[in-house]
């Protein structure tokens, strides 16, 4: 398989303010994720965690600030520059996204077919490796409705790894899993660190994976970065939200 | 109002865009020209042949009357094919398709299937717009043959039930002063009800908020809205081509 090109900084922020009309969501927002780093949002409900994601791949557009995105400062870039950086990240969504009307296969070949320069023989080996290398190697012409939670999301994380990203991000992966489905997730978004280098950004407000698979925790609160720092600073913190968010969630 | 006048000419604009820019999604062309046109072959020719057995039986009685019978094959496929044929498989089609373009780009929106082509460098405007666009408007004027066909078929079978007309005899008076002015421009105009019905829909289903609910909102007002512009447009374009043809 081949390794994922590296990016020093795959993702840097600064500044980041987004409204939704009177609603301020996040506000002041500045973080840089080093390479290989994983890094962990955490907050509660409505903190703006998923908001911060959407804005990092450009789905949404902040109202100030600045975000390079694999090299690429995606607000003043072209649609071809965004797509290119768009190219060397990894998405996998709360509800894994899956295109309804395709296969397992076809879903996970889909960023294949459209950016990657494979026969089909090629690609449909790629894919089984994809696949394999999240557990599924079987029932791959199963339709997204046919497969359990936790399948659906090894699909998306297979279909957010094919293209070999720098930079992955997660939103909430382990999200109305079971205990040992959510610790499989975990599991595998650890590998990819270790096994290919590759940065993550996960934002969850699952404490317990946080501490599992994290290298560095960033908390939102009332739009703002409360806390930035690993596991260990987070228990030591006397911050009275993180203390309280700590002892609600052990 | 405004607003969502502003925001449908936007997406007209990188929808006309997407569809002249390269490469061209061939796969997907086909095979939404297949799940609006292929699987809407049934019902435009039940609705065209219902048309055509409707308006023997009704427009029978009233030539009769002016001791015009015979003029009845040729008022069927005049009518057919100047008018009620175009506008029965706009309408026909704006209901299925319309519904189903809607409904369907809604639930891709609610469920961020749409944020996740984005997200992994895919243009929505191009790869689920512009295929569904295009293949409305190939599909529709061979629709609308399919419907005159079925209704001038079955034109000629309520005639003949009530009063024996062989078919040939029955086509050669109806198409006796046809010329191709009289059934190319009605014929092609269905290709703008296509650009209607595929724009609007896509645009309804691509805004889509608010979950399910959402969902049946936008395949309602997708439905609505094309039919609503059909008729109008309708109006134009039987002018235009009054004045030029």
């Amino acid at each position: 398989m081949e390794q994922p090109t590296h990016l020093e900084s795959p993702i840097a922020v600064a500044g980041l303010r987004k409204s939704f009309g009177t609603q301020i969501v996040l506000d002041g927002i500045t973080f840089e994720l080093k390479s290989g780093e994983v890094t962990c949002v955490l907050g509660r409900s409505g903190t703006g965690k998923s908001v911060l994601l959407k804005l990092l791949i450009g789905l949404e557009m902040p109202d100030a600030g600045s975000i390079r995105l694999a090299g690429c400062d995606i607000l003043s870039a072209s649609p071809q520059e965004l797509n290119e950086a768009r190219k060397k990240v990894g998405f996998l969504f709360q509800q894994s996204a899956l295109y309804d009307s395709m296969s397992i296969e076809e879903n996970v070949a889909f960023p294949l077919r459209r950016h990657a320069k494979f026969s089909n023989t090629e690609r449909r080996d790629r894919v089984h490796q994809l696949l394999g290398s999240v557990g599924l190697d079987r029932d791959l012409d199963k339709m997204p409705s046919d497969i359990s939670g936790g399948m659906r999301k090894r699909v998306g994380l297979a279909r957010a790894i094919a293209l070999d990203p720098a930079v992955v991000m997660f939103d909430e992966p382990t999200a109305g899993l079971d205990p040992i489905t959510a610790a499989e997730i975990a599991k595998l978004i650890v590998e990819l660190r270790e096994q290919r280098h590759i940065s993550s950004i996960v934002v969850t407000h699952d404490v317990h994976t946080a501490r599992t698979i994290a290298d560095r925790l960033i908390v939102l609160d009332g739009g703002k970065a409360l806390f930035d720092g690993t596991f260990d600073d987070l228990n030591r913190s006397k911050e009275p939200f993180i203390t309280q968010f700590m002892k609600d969630a052990a | 109002m405004v607003e969502w006048t502003g925001e449908l000419g936007q997406f007209f604009w990188r929808v006309t865009k997407a569809i002249f820019s390269r490469p061209f999604e061939w796969a997907e062309f086909s095979r939404q020209l297949d799940a609006i046109g292929a699987r809407s072959f049934t019902l435009v020719a039940l609705a065209g042949a219902a048309t055509g057995a409707v308006l023997a039986l009704q427009t029978r009685d009233s030539l009769a009357r002016f001791g015009a019978k015979s003029m009845l094959p040729a008022v069927i496929v005049f009518s057919l094919v100047k008018e009620t044929g175009p506008i029965i498989t706009g309408l026909v089609v704006s209901g299925r398709v319309g519904a189903g373009i809607g409904a369907e780009l809604g639930s891709m929106r609610v469920t961020e299937q749409i944020d996740a082509m984005e997200a992994s460098a895919v243009d929505p405007d191009k790869y689920l717009a512009a295929t569904r666009v295009l293949a409305c408007i190939v599909a529709m004027p061979l629709l609308t043959i399919a419907a005159d066909f079925f209704g001038i078929l079955m034109g000629w079978v309520a005639c003949t039930l009530a009063d024996p007309v062989p078919l040939k005899l029955f086509l050669s008076n109806g198409f006796h002063n046809v010329t191709f002015d009289d059934i190319l421009p009605p014929t092609f105009k269905t290709a703008i009800f296509g650009l209607i019905i595929g724009v609007v829909s896509c645009f309804q289903g691509m805004r889509t908020r608010g979950g399910t609910e959402g969902v049946g909102r936008s395949a309602t007002t997708s439905v609505v809205l094309s039919s609503l512009f059909i008729i109008v447009a309708d109006v134009l374009l039987v002018q235009l081509i009054i004045t030029f043809f």
